[in-house]
């Protein structure tokens, strides 16, 4: 069963969003508590500046927001619909919703954050868009915005994730983008940040950086949380119009953490909703990090006993990444929020029981969230349960087929 | 605790430039060969004024190829700030060094602690790149404790309210960021650079000295014109990568030394 109101008709305004005090306003100098802050160069500390100041002044904007909602519905497709899961609720004893972020074009969250960093960028006078990407969901996202907007785009990309989601590479090329190979450390997430960041130093007076999750330097975690903070304001009266409640847990998947952000934000001042982030098992930054500043922003992350930052092992490259954004290394140190790990086979195994039961192939980042619940699928006994869906899976078919195929040795390397 | 006894940086480059001379600071990755303390001698030697000591960290986003490779190789052998430390330990530097690494080091090591080791293997003072000047506070104090200074960046994008805060707080000298891009050789010395150099130079009396894209004699030369000197890092790490002995590496920290002094004494 799917809920079919529609939440945006033409012309309304923006939702204002259902939570101001968990997830509120960083102090400031950009902290959530002990986290966050701007931890960058002198070189970028002006263009930071200039985009919160640019940020605060384009969201108090009605303008500005009016835009904003009226291409994510008429561009993006918003709002996306919730999608009950009779099979999979018998199945497991629950009661399983899923919110259909998979359905928004370019198949995931991210064009959210991206529609509204793009418009920013545009209004800042700004032509070029850069990006990193890991799964390539964010850096399709950004040369589809960059299209849309007649803005050049150069996504920076590990050159094993462009190995491992070549159709990516391939998409953000056809839509005039230049994919460039992040060649330092470990060919992945987090040298693609690393690669954005050092080219956007030599660029910032026509490049705005469009980062891709709720990480980075201040004012990029809170802003980018602002622009998902819809997914949790839908999510919030679409539940509520179908059960007549609020969800008992809210789950989601957290590589950086913008599309848990967003659905956390609509519930996290509702006490008796639960907060739950599915993380990799090998990129458990909440569950296993300890605090580092790293790509401008202290954070729990993955390192070694001296502070060297580790490499994530994920099946997923959009969650292969040692960190999480400030926001939620602060719920996880308040325990508003949980963060528990899930391995690469529960997450194969849920990737093949929502296509087989509710003939959903979800993405290998979003199937982490599904795979929390089906492991604590006693606990959740008869619970509603709300699930993000972040993204289709078109994007992970050819690896996990190559998986079960028995093809490849160990899940995750190719 | 070292203070007593020795000199700050800022008072010993002082002291250099009023003798007439323009600064040359070479950079040496810790670890980046086994005799990497030699080479540190060998271009104090050759005439460098402080030597800067990069403690090589898993992800210098502000670096440049030649850093990153060098970083990766010193990792790759094992160092850790600890070792680097310890290396240093207990050898007679003939000049002060400057510890240069990423923040998350020092935070992990420890302020007290890290300020304390570093102070006992010589060290003088620290470049941390990214932990800017308001962040910075907590870092500084613990390392003033130790006699040890706090060196700042400007950019040339530093706005002027901020250059006045930056020049009152850094400690050392200013450290002149010549270009907005990472570090690494270049052809030529952005005349940016110079621009900022007279910036900082109209706001007080600390040295302002060139980093990023230093190659040789004759850049050091064009960015000490208004500038106190210059920081060699990429350039003289791409020789020690491509197999330079101690002795080569040291006469490139002469040649640049004498092209210095000819030019400006
Ligand atoms: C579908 C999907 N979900 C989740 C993520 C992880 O990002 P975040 O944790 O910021 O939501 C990605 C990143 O590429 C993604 O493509």
């Amino acid at each position: 069963m799917t809920q079919t109101e529609p939440l945006l008709e033409p012309g309304d305004s923006f939702p204002e969003s259902a939570s101001p005090t968990h997830m509120g306003l960083p102090d400031e100098a950009g902290f959530f508590g002990e986290f966050g802050g701007r931890f960058v160069g002198e070189p970028l500390i002006g263009a930071c500046q200039e985009l919160e100041a640019a940020f605060l002044d384009a969201w108090a904007d009605p303008a500005f927001r009016t835009e904003f909602i009226d291409v994510l519905r008429d561009y993006g497709g918003r709002p996306s619909p919730l999608t009950e899961c009779v099979n999979l609720s018998e199945e497991l004893g629950l009661r399983l919703l899923l919110k259909r972020e998979d359905l928004n074009h370019t198949g995931s969250h991210k064009i959210n954050n991206v529609i509204g960093q793009a418009l920013l960028a545009k209004r800042m006078g700004k032509t070029r868009l850069i990006a990193e990407t890991g799964a390539g969901q964010h850096g399709v996202a950004t040369a589809t915005a960059a299209a849309l907007l007649g803005m050049s785009c150069v996504v920076y990309m590990g050159e094993v994730d462009m190995d491992r989601q070549a159709l990516n590479v391939f998409r953000m090329r056809l839509m005039g983008a230049e994919v460039v190979p992040a060649m330092s450390g470990s060919r992945t997430l987090k040298d693609a940040v690393n690669e954005a960041m050092r080219a956007w130093v030599g660029e910032v007076t026509d490049t705005h950086y469009c980062l891709g999750s709720v990480m980075g330097p201040h004012p990029y975690p809170w802003m980018v949380r602002t622009f998902h903070e819809i997914i949790g304001t839908e999510a919030r009266q679409q539940v509520e119009a179908l059960t007549g409640g609020l969800p008992d847990v809210a789950v989601a998947c957290v590589g950086g953490g913008s599309n848990a952000a967003g659905l956390f934000a609509g519930f996290a001042d509702d006490p008796t909703v639960r907060l739950v982030g599915a993380e990799p098992a090998g990129g458990a930054a909440a569950g296993r990090g300890v605090p580092a500043i790293v790509h401008g922003m202290k954070s729990y992350f993955m390192q070694d006993e001296v502070g060297q930052i580790l490499e994530a092992e994920s099946i997923s490259a959009g969650l292969d990444y040692p960190g999480l954004g400030p926001e939620h290394s602060h719920m996880a140190r308040n325990k508003r929020a949980e963060y528990h790990p899930v391995t690469d086979e529960q997450v194969i195994e849920s990737f093949q029981l929502l296509s087989r039961r509710e003939g959903i192939i979800p993405a290998l980042e979003s199937a982490h969230a599904i795979a929390w619940v089906v492991q604590e699928k006693e606990q959740l006994a008869g619970k509603t349960v709300l699930v993000n869906l972040s993204g289709r899976g078109d994007k992970d078919v050819r690896q996990v087929q190559q998986i079960l195929d028995g093809q490849s040795g160990h899940v995750g390397a190719e | 605790m070292s203070t007593a006894t020795t000199t700050s940086l800022e008072t010993h480059l002082g002291e250099r430039l009023a003798a007439g001379r323009k600064l040359l600071l070479p950079y040496v990755t810790a670890g980046i060969t086994d005799d990497w303390v030699d080479l540190v001698e060998a271009i104090i030697d050759a005439g460098a004024d402080a030597v800067e000591i990069g403690i090589p960290f898993s992800d210098p986003a502000m670096d440049g190829t030649t850093i990153q490779e060098a970083s990766v190789v010193a990792l790759e052998r094992g160092m850790t700030p600890a070792q680097a430390l310890t290396d240093l330990r207990g050898r007679e530097h003939g000049a002060p060094l400057i510890a240069m690494t990423y923040y998350n080091l020092v935070f992990r090591y420890g302020h007290e602690r890290f300020a304390s080791d570093a102070a006992a293997a010589g060290v003088r003072a620290t470049i941390l790149p990214d932990l800017p000047m308001e962040l910075a506070g907590d870092w500084a104090e613990a390392a003033s404790a130790e006699g040890i200074e706090n060196i700042l960046l400007a950019a040339p994008v530093t706005s002027d309210t901020r250059l006045e805060k930056v020049v009152a707080n850094t400690a050392g000298f200013v450290y002149v960021v010549s270009t907005m891009g990472t570090t690494g050789e270049r052809s030529e010395v952005d005349d940016a650079a110079t621009v900022l150099a007279t910036r900082v130079k109209a706001l007080g009396t600390k040295p302002a000295i060139v980093g990023f894209g230093i190659s040789g004699p004759e850049t050091a030369v064009a960015a000490s014109r208004v500038a106190d000197g210059v920081i060699v890092a990429s350039a003289l790490m791409r020789k020690v990568l491509d197999g330079a002995s101690v002795a080569e590496a040291a006469s490139f920290v002469a040649d640049m030394r004498a092209a210095l002094d000819a030019a400006y004494s």
